[in-house]
């Protein structure tokens, strides 16, 4: 993660990257530093995460951090964001509202696809820019919970985007900043996946087509992963169907719990299913592995019980423990 | 606790008053893979059957024999019966629908405008426009028994149902002219309610987008003009076919608690717009296979001595039992919200890459009660 401060988070739908960008919030801020959380999709995740009401477009304080940290969050609103823009150029006092309302200013940024994505960094680039009244930027990191992985590279060309915008003028100007923060060693993509087929094969899309752009890839981060409880050298045999059924009655009776043949029957699928499952998880680690542009790997572990603000704290505590947040890391 | 009604998967694909399913769900719940084995179940059980499939995953396409991208359906000739299956390609369909509806000679220079390629492949909703522009052909040409069409991986599963709707709004014209003539569009209401504002909000757009843009999105709106009528009237007739007792809807969701909520706001959205429910697949449980507590496993393992092979069956049985029970707690949930939407379970499949693959998911929608404990099945090989 090196010198990183803006940390983009993608990964595909369902991977859970709303959790694991909040998790990366969380672990940044430990020790008593200060980031900020920042969403873009208009979906409250961030809320509903951190179980609070829908955020306004305003950085709040969302959770402290272990060690007297705090992690802010913002919800940027695109609409909101334009209008900003409108009322520091020209003043369109109450009637940008009626606009608004209107649909005038989602029209706007539908004319100009690139406008929405050069509006959303923008805004993320002046928080990482942001300094107190002693000069120290106003938070140590930014985690940008980012688009999923099919437009995220779209989303952070701004390059791209900016042929769509007029040669001069304010946004302009706005935007070839974002690029210069976006290409720098200030900024760095984290890819999150399931240890599953269609997740990885996207992951590796994903960190190719980054390249291509000119983007610092940062963390691939494996969530979800289950524990394996078979011996190493069983998985293979019990993946492929073949379990030895009288070791396990065996075994259990040994402790003695004499279980019905039905019984023994479910545990003998369940463990061919847990032992495909495993199976699956090691071609996908060794796919990540074989490839050359996979940067470092982080895994996170899966929760049964889902995910609340106490496990939250978990993850980030794991995060934390293989080397996020650790002074040569960040 | 009251009984869940079943989604009887294979009385649904069996009626020949089924005409239409349509898969919805939010991204990443299986929607791609669930009209695949239903069209492939439906086929093989004697319907002339075509699958509409968005963005199919390379293997499940090659199942489909779908390697090259068509915009029309092709036979899959490995499934025992009549099934077609095709790769919707949102911009071809777009152009074919220009050059149905656009004055002779006029279909050209929409094509060749910048903006017409904006809005044909970036604006948000044109895929979902297209998907069910393309189900409407399909429909219409009366080829097949039952079309089943997946939906376009959208953030929520209620876009495409607002994409025509929004696609109507954007291209009726009114707003291109305000912003590029604001003193002469609009009406005196409006002009009073923004005032002088309207103009110097014409005039940052177009200092941000540039006068190009605005300029080409102004030519292909008055071009397009001529063709609108046919366009929204293509958009009401669809509407209408969703509406149609012989259209089903599947809401397709993943035990988890966002894919759940999206499944919830769906149910209640059809309900409201009247569109006939068939009920709700819920995708990749992990049903319970062995009668034997958690507890009691992971009590035994922790005294078992010198048998890991029975202390590592026992520990991955806990998780399943506790998996299963967070599953089944996320489904209450639910049902105990939406008592009268059918249910069935589809316990996960290892591997779907292949039409074996399907034809057991295909089996499992048509077996799956409503709780991830239903029936035990054995595994997929």
């Amino acid at each position: 993660m090196s010198a990183a401060r803006l940390h983009v988070v993608t990964g595909k739908g369902g991977t859970g990257k709303t959790t694991v960008a909040a998790a990366l919030a969380l672990a940044l801020a430990t020790g008593g530093r200060r980031t900020l959380l920042i969403e873009v999709e208009g979906r409250q995740g961030i809320a509903q995460l951190f179980d609070t009401p829908p955020l306004p477009y305003e950085e709040r304080k969302i959770a402290v951090a272990p060690g007297g940290g705090e992690v802010r969050a913002l919800a940027i609103d695109t609409e909101a964001a334009l209008l900003e823009y409108f009322e520091m150029f020209y003043r369109l006092g109450m009637a940008g509202h009626a606009l608004r309302r209107m649909g005038a200013i989602e029209f706007a940024t539908t004319l100009a696809p690139g406008l929405r994505d050069v509006l959303l960094t923008g805004k993320a680039k002046e928080c990482v820019n942001r300094r107190d009244a002693d000069g120290r930027p106003a938070y140590d990191a930014v985690v940008l919970d980012a688009p999923p992985t099919g437009r995220v590279v779209s989303f952070l060309d701004v390059t791209k985007a900016m042929a769509d915008l007029a040669k001069s003028g304010p946004i302009h100007s706005q935007a070839e900043g974002v690029v210069e923060v976006l290409h720098s060693p200030l900024t760095a993509v984290h890819v999150v996946t399931l240890l599953e087929e269609l997740p990885v094969t996207e992951t590796l899309e994903t960190l190719g087509e980054l390249a291509a752009a000119g983007l610092r890839p940062g963390a691939v981060i494996a969530n979800q992963v289950r524990p394996q409880w078979l011996p190493d050298r069983s998985v293979a045999a019990a993946a492929g169907g073949r379990v030895d059924a009288a070791r396990i009655r065996a075994g259990l009776a040994s402790a003695g719990l004499d279980l019905t043949p039905d019984v023994i029957d479910g545990l003998v699928t369940e463990t061919v299913e847990h032992a495909q499952r495993v199976h699956g998880e090691s071609v996908a680690l060794a796919r990540l592995d074989a490839s050359s542009a996979a940067p470092a790997r982080l895994e996170l572990p899966r929760l049964i019980g889902g995910v609340d603000l106490g496990s939250l704290y978990e993850l980030a505590d794991t995060l934390r423990e293989q080397g996020v947040g650790a002074e040569v890391l960040v | 606790m009251r009984a869940v009604p079943v989604l009887d998967v294979d009385a649904l694909i069996d009626n020949a008053g089924t005409r239409v399913i349509v898969c919805c769900g939010s991204g990443g719940v299986g929607k791609t893979t669930t009209s695949a084995a239903l069209a492939v179940r439906a086929a093989e059980r004697g319907r002339r059957t075509v699958v509409l499939t968005i963005d199919p995953a390379k293997r499940l396409a090659q199942a489909l024999g779908l390697e090259i991208l068509g915009n029309e359906p092709t036979e899959v000739s490995s499934v025992a019966g009549n099934l077609h299956a095709m790769m919707l390609d949102m911009r071809r369909t777009f152009d074919q629908m220009v050059e149905t509806h656009a004055e002779p000679g006029r279909a050209e220079a929409i094509i060749a405008n910048p903006f017409y390629q904006t809005i044909s492949s970036s604006f948000s909703g044109t895929q979902e426009y297209m998907a069910m522009e393309k189900l409407g052909q399909l429909v219409a040409t009366g080829d097949w028994d039952l079309v089943v069409v997946d939906t376009p991986p959208s953030r929520s599963a209620l876009d495409f149902l607002d994409a025509p709707q929004r696609m109507s709004t954007f291209l009726d014209g009114r707003m291109i002219r305000l912003l590029s003539s604001p003193a002469r569009a609009g009406g005196r209401g409006l002009r009073k309610l923004v005032g002088g504002a309207f103009t110097l909000f014409a005039k940052a757009v177009s200092t941000i987008i540039g006068g190009q843009l605005l300029t080409d999105a102004s030519a292909f709106v008055q071009a397009f003009d001529t063709m609108f009528g046919g366009f929204r009237e293509r958009a009401t007739a669809t509407y209408e076919l969703l509406r149609s007792p012989g259209t089903a809807f599947v809401v397709v969701a993943a035990p988890e608690p966002d894919a759940l909520r999206e499944a919830a706001y769906f149910v209640d959205r059809l309900s409201a717009e009247e569109m006939p429910l068939a009920g709700l697949v819920l995708n990749r449980t992990h049903p319970v296979l062995a009668e034997l507590s958690a507890p009691k496993a992971r009590n035994v393992a922790d005294e078992l001595r010198g048998a890991p092979l029975a202390a590592a069956v026992l520990r991955l049985h806990a998780d399943r039992v506790d998996l299963a029970g967070r599953e089944e707690s996320l489904l209450a949930r639910f049902t105990g919200a939406h008592p009268t939407v059918a249910v069935t379970s589809v316990p996960v499949v290892a591997d779907v890459g292949d039409l074996d693959g399907l034809r057991e998911i295909g089996a499992r929608l048509a077996d799956g009660g409503p709780g991830p404990q239903a029936t035990p099945l054995r595994p997929a090989r």
